[in-house]
Parts: C-alpha cells; sequence; structure tokens
C-alpha cells in the first residue's frame, strides 16, 4: 500500500499541493487530472521517492520512501518518466532489459530469467523485429513502447507513469492500458498516472486526483471527479457531457476558454 | 560475434600495436628478436634498445592512451553527452599552465609534473565548485562551466608562451600539441591505469542506467550522487594521470569510445575494457608513426592524433545525423 501524509509540494513562489493524504490500495487504477504546470509530475516524483517533499511524507507499506534503499525501492515501484535521456547507445533489447537492473543478482550480467521476462515484454509491445535496432533510431512512438516494456519488465508493484501514452498510436494505447489495469486486476498493482485522455481515464481508472493548482485538489470515483462541471472548473474550458451506448464521453465545447484567469 | 571473442579480438590488436611499436624505429628490430630481448634481457645492444628506449616509450604510450580513452567514456555517459572529452574540467588547461609555468621558471621534470598536477587540481576543483554552487546541478553547466574555465585558461598560456624564451618554446609547444618524447618512466602510469580500471568496472552495470539521466537512473535503483562522485574522481584522475604523461594529446579520449561502441559495445561493462584497450593500441600505433615514419625527424603524437580524429570525429558526426533523421 502507498500512503500520503499531509504532502505539501511547492516550487519557489508557487504551491502546487497542500495537506495532501490518500491512501493508494492494491488493485486501484488512479488517473491525475490537471491542466499544464499544476503539479503532476512532481506529485508523480514525489510518489517515487525522486523529490523530497516540503512537508508531510510518502509512506510505502511503513516505510518512508526517502528511507528506503534505492535499489530495494526500485523493485517495488517502477516510474515511467514523461522525459528522459535519449543518449542510451545500446540495443532496444539492451534498453528494455535495463528494467531488471533492480532485481539483477549478478553485476556480470543478465540471468536466463531477466532474458525471458524482457523477450516477453518485447513482443507484447509489438517491438519483436526491433530487438536489435540501436535504440537512438527509434521513432517517438515505438522508444515509448520500448519504456512501456522496459517498465513491465520491471515487474514493480506500484506503477507511476506520467503520461503513458504519448506518442502512441490508439492500438498501442489500449494495449498499454489494458495491460496496466490487468496488472492492477491480477496482480493487485497499484496505478497512479498522469492522463489527459479523459475518455480513456473514464474507461480505466476507478479513482481520480483532479488538482486545480494553487494548492487546490480533489479526490473521489468517476461518479464523483467526472462531472461537466467539475472538469470545465478543472481544465477552465466548456465541456459537454454526452451517453453514448450508456458511456458519459466529454466533447470540448465550442468557444475558446476562459483563459484569464491563468 | 561474440562479446568474448571481441574483446580477444581487441586484446590481440593491442598486443599487435606493442609489438609494432617496439620493432619499429631508427633501428628496426625483427619481431622473434624482440621476443628474445623481452625473455631474456641480455647486455647486447638490441636488448637494450628494446628495455631502456622503446620499451618505456611504448608502454607510456599505451597507458596514456588507455587513461584517456577510459576517461572519455566516463565523461560521456556521467554528461550524457557524446562529444565530452577527459579534458571538460579544464584539466588539459591547468595541467598545461603548471607545466608551463614550471619550464619558464626552468624547473626539473618532478617539479614540473608536481606544478602541472597543481593546476588540474585547481582547475577542476574551480569548474566543479562554479557548476555546483547553484544547488540542482546539471551537465550542460558543467561543461559550459569547463569551456569557459578552458577558454580563459588558454589566455594565460599563450601569455606564458609569449614571455618564454626561444629556447624552451618548441619543448613547450610540443608539449602543449602532445608529446610522448619526455615521458620517462611509464610504470606509475600503468599502476594508475590498473588500479582506476579496476575501481570503475564493478560500477559498469550502474553505468547504462545513468545514460538515461539521473531521475530515470534512480527510479531503477542507482545511488546516483555517490556513484557519480566516485567516476568523476576516476575520471579526474585519468585525465590528470594522461596529461602529465604526454601532454594534451587530443581526440583520443574523444573518439575512442565512439569507435568501440560502433564495433557493438555498447555496454559499459564491455565498452570499458574495449575502450581501454582500443586507446592504448591507437596512441601507440599513432606515436610509432609520428616517431618513426619521418625519422630523424620526431613529431609531437598529438598533431597526429587530430589529423587522424578530425576526420573520423566529421565521419561519425555525418553518421549520427543519418540516425537523427529516422
Amino acid at each position: 500500500m502507498l500512503r500520503t501524509e499531509g504532502l505539501q509540494l511547492a516550487y519557489p513562489g508557487q504551491r502546487l499541493v497542500d495537506g495532501l493524504s490518500i491512501e493508494f490500495l492494491p488493485g486501484e487504477v488512479w488517473a491525475m487530472l490537471g491542466r499544464n504546470g499544476s503539479g503532476k509530475s512532481t506529485i508523480l516524483h514525489a510518489l517515487a521517492g525522486l523529490r523530497r517533499p516540503e512537508a508531510g511524507n510518502v509512506m510505502l507499506q511503513d516505510a518512508m520512501v526517502g528511507a528506503v534503499p534505492r535499489r530495494a525501492l526500485a523493485r517495488q515501484i517502477g516510474v515511467l518518466l514523461q522525459e528522459e535521456s535519449r543518449e542510451f547507445w545500446g540495443s532496444v533489447r539492451d534498453y528494455v532489459l535495463l528494467g531488471r537492473y533492480p532485481h539483477a543478482r549478478s553485476p556480470f550480467g543478465w540471468s536466463v530469467e531477466d532474458e525471458r521476462i524482457a523477450e516477453s515484454e518485447i513482443e507484447a509491445m509489438h517491438l519483436s523485429g526491433l530487438g536489435n535496432r540501436p535504440f537512438v533510431t527509434l521513432s517517438g512512438g515505438e522508444r515509448q513502447r520500448a519504456r512501456a516494456a522496459s517498465l513491465f519488465t520491471q515487474r514493480p508493484a506500484v506503477y507511476l507513469l506520467d503520461e503513458p501514452l504519448q506518442h502512441l498510436d490508439l492500438p498501442h494505447q489500449v494495449a498499454v492500458l489494458e495491460r496496466l489495469s490487468g496488472e492492477a486486476r491480477n496482480r493487485g498493482a497499484i496505478v497512479v498516472m498522469v492522463l489527459h485522455d479523459l475518455l480513456f481515464a473514464a474507461r480505466y481508472c476507478n479513482r481520480f486526483l483532479l488538482l486545480f493548482g494553487e494548492g487546490r485538489f480533489s479526490v473521489g470515483p468517476a461518479d464523483e471527479a467526472l462531472t461537466a462541471d467539475h472538469l470545465g472548473e478543472l481544465y477552465g474550458f466548456p465541456l459537454m457531457p454526452v451517453e453514448i451506448g450508456g458511456e458519459r464521453l466529454f466533447l470540448p465545447g465550442r468557444q475558446s476558454g476562459d483563459m484569464s484567469h491563468v | 560475434m561474440s562479446r568474448v571473442a571481441g574483446i580477444v579480438v581487441l586484446s590481440l590488436v593491442a598486443a599487435t600495436s606493442v609489438v609494432i611499436g617496439l620493432a619499429a624505429g631508427s633501428v628496426p628490430i625483427p619481431s622473434a628478436k624482440i621476443l628474445s630481448a623481452l625473455v631474456q634481457p641480455g647486455g647486447d645492444a638490441i636488448s637494450d634498445i628494446v628495455w631502456k628506449l622503446r620499451l618505456p616509450r611504448v608502454l607510456a604510450a599505451f597507458s596514456c592512451g588507455a587513461l584517456l580513452a577510459l576517461a572519455g567514456t566516463l565523461m560521456q555517459v556521467l554528461l550524457r553527452n557524446p562529444l565530452a572529452d577527459p579534458y571538460v574540467f579544464g584539466i588539459s588547461g591547468g595541467a598545461a599552465l603548471g607545466v608551463m609555468f614550471g619550464m619558464l621558471l626552468g624547473a626539473g621534470t618532478l617539479m614540473q609534473t608536481g606544478l602541472g598536477l597543481g593546476g588540474a587540481v585547481l582547475a577542476s576543483a574551480l569548474v566543479f565548485g562554479l557548476s555546483l554552487r547553484a544547488g540542482n546541478w546539471n551537465p550542460y553547466r558543467l561543461l559550459l562551466t569547463g569551456v569557459v574555465v578552458a577558454a580563459g585558461l588558454n589566455a594565460l598560456l599563450s601569455l606564458i608562451l609569449v614571455l618564454a624564451p626561444q629556447t624552451a618554446l618548441k619543448g613547450m609547444l610540443y608539449w602543449l600539441m602532445g608529446d610522448l618524447g619526455y615521458a620517462g618512466n611509464p610504470l606509475p602510469a600503468l599502476l594508475v591505469l590498473a588500479l582506476l580500471f579496476v575501481v570503475a568496472m564493478p560500477f559498469a552495470p550502474a553505468m547504462n542506467v545513468l545514460a538515461l539521466g539521473r531521475m530515470k537512473a534512480q527510479s531503477l535503483g542507482v545511488a546516483v550522487s555517490g556513484i557519480e562522485i566516485v567516476l568523476f574522481g576516476v575520471a579526474a584522475v585519468a585525465a590528470v594521470t594522461a596529461v602529465l604523461v604526454g601532454g594534451t594529446v587530443g581526440f583520443v579520449g574523444l573518439i575512442v569510445p565512439h569507435l568501440v561502441r560502433l564495433a557493438g559495445f555498447a555496454d559499459h561493462r564491455w565498452l570499458l575494457p574495449g575502450s581501454v584497450l582500443v586507446g592504448g593500441g591507437f596512441l601507440t600505433l599513432a606515436d610509432t608513426v609520428a616517431r618513426s615514419a619521418w625519422a630523424p625527424l620526431q613529431f609531437p603524437v598529438g598533431v597526429l592524433t587530430a589529423l587522424l580524429g578530425v576526420p573520423i570525429l566529421l565521419l561519425l558526426l555525418a553518421g549520427k545525423s543519418k540516425d537523427a533523421a529516422h
């Protein structure tokens, strides 16, 4: 179980969240929604123990994430960052295998098991034909698939993902989301992801953290969080609810949103 | 070709370059005689040439090249920049300033080495201090600070060259271009090379992850800060040692890691030993050519590495922009 206790995050002159106390339970799939710069990535980094909070704690089981040794933490928490260095000079297979780094028993090579896991994740992300290609030659979408494959190779109990769908085509967006919800359902994993797609958020997530900026936030299940008023306020943009086949969608309104308060 | 076979081939290439270095010179020696002279050091002339002249020179070249390649490999991954070279901390400028100052004063070799070491330590401390001062450090600030400090040190170097007497000028210029003519006893450099290699190798798996950036590496379980400090230290000591052996030899530390990666050794567990072997072998061969091809004229080896290095680098850049266009 992952838990925040009175979490406060801020940049000089800007409060992102204050007093955030949430329990993330096994099997839950969370969507973090909010406008650019509302603090989604920063919260994700704090949850991953990659950023020290201004106040409050992030607890994994009963230990503060900042106090858990890095390698032990990496066996529990897997992170898909929004950006990473592109200067990886090895092959796609080498890249995906790095997900086994926290599990590796010997510094001198990967075990058969490591290689088997990586190979199956490469296949699951439809990268089989690209395994030997230099990682730097991949297209944006292929690179994102390789990053997802590497994360799944890590086999963490907690998935923290910053815009996991970026650059992906529609089938691969669905493939990644299906896989994540499967991890939550079948393995009891906790999934927390930053999303900008309301349709997929509604379809695949069961808990929502909405960040309104200036430290304001709300937490709740779909029927509380996903209302036209709520989301309209969140994005500062009018949204129209539409019912299709029993599923509620939100279409962006016609007039340009009121950006004046930004 | 498997990686083990690859490393065996690179070892053979490095060993061959050493044998060629021993054989070539104003007195050509057939390789059979080299081996017998190496195994049985007798009092004859050939044995003297091999043991007292060529072996020290060849080993100095090998250790200098290997140290530069090791430092370059580390810098490139630490700064996530394929164009980083061992001198980014202003180490070459600092050491050069120290050694030139020693030459200007007419100091002895030991004193010059000491001054060079002091200059390198001061320069790298300055670059590190300035780029760390702002708190959250990033590779770009370190690179830029290094470039700016190096420019300042170059100005001071020019000043020393202007002030230097005519007689000292040639030695200074040779040193600045990179020259193994004054290398002396190669054993300390070889020991430093062995020690640094042993220290760096256990971190090779972490280096593979570090290439993805500090935050990603942390998220995969690498204790980034501690490892970075150790590896920056290793790279700095390697660069300083290389500079004190052979002056500021350019391009070896920049290009050798690229060549080894192109040969299929992107994994640092293989890249580090590969770079050490190729760097050492490359500089040994280059130095052999520099001192024997136009004998009795002896070129500073740095001129040769630059002449070879520039076209290689341009080819690599052309290949890289093709990759980027993908």
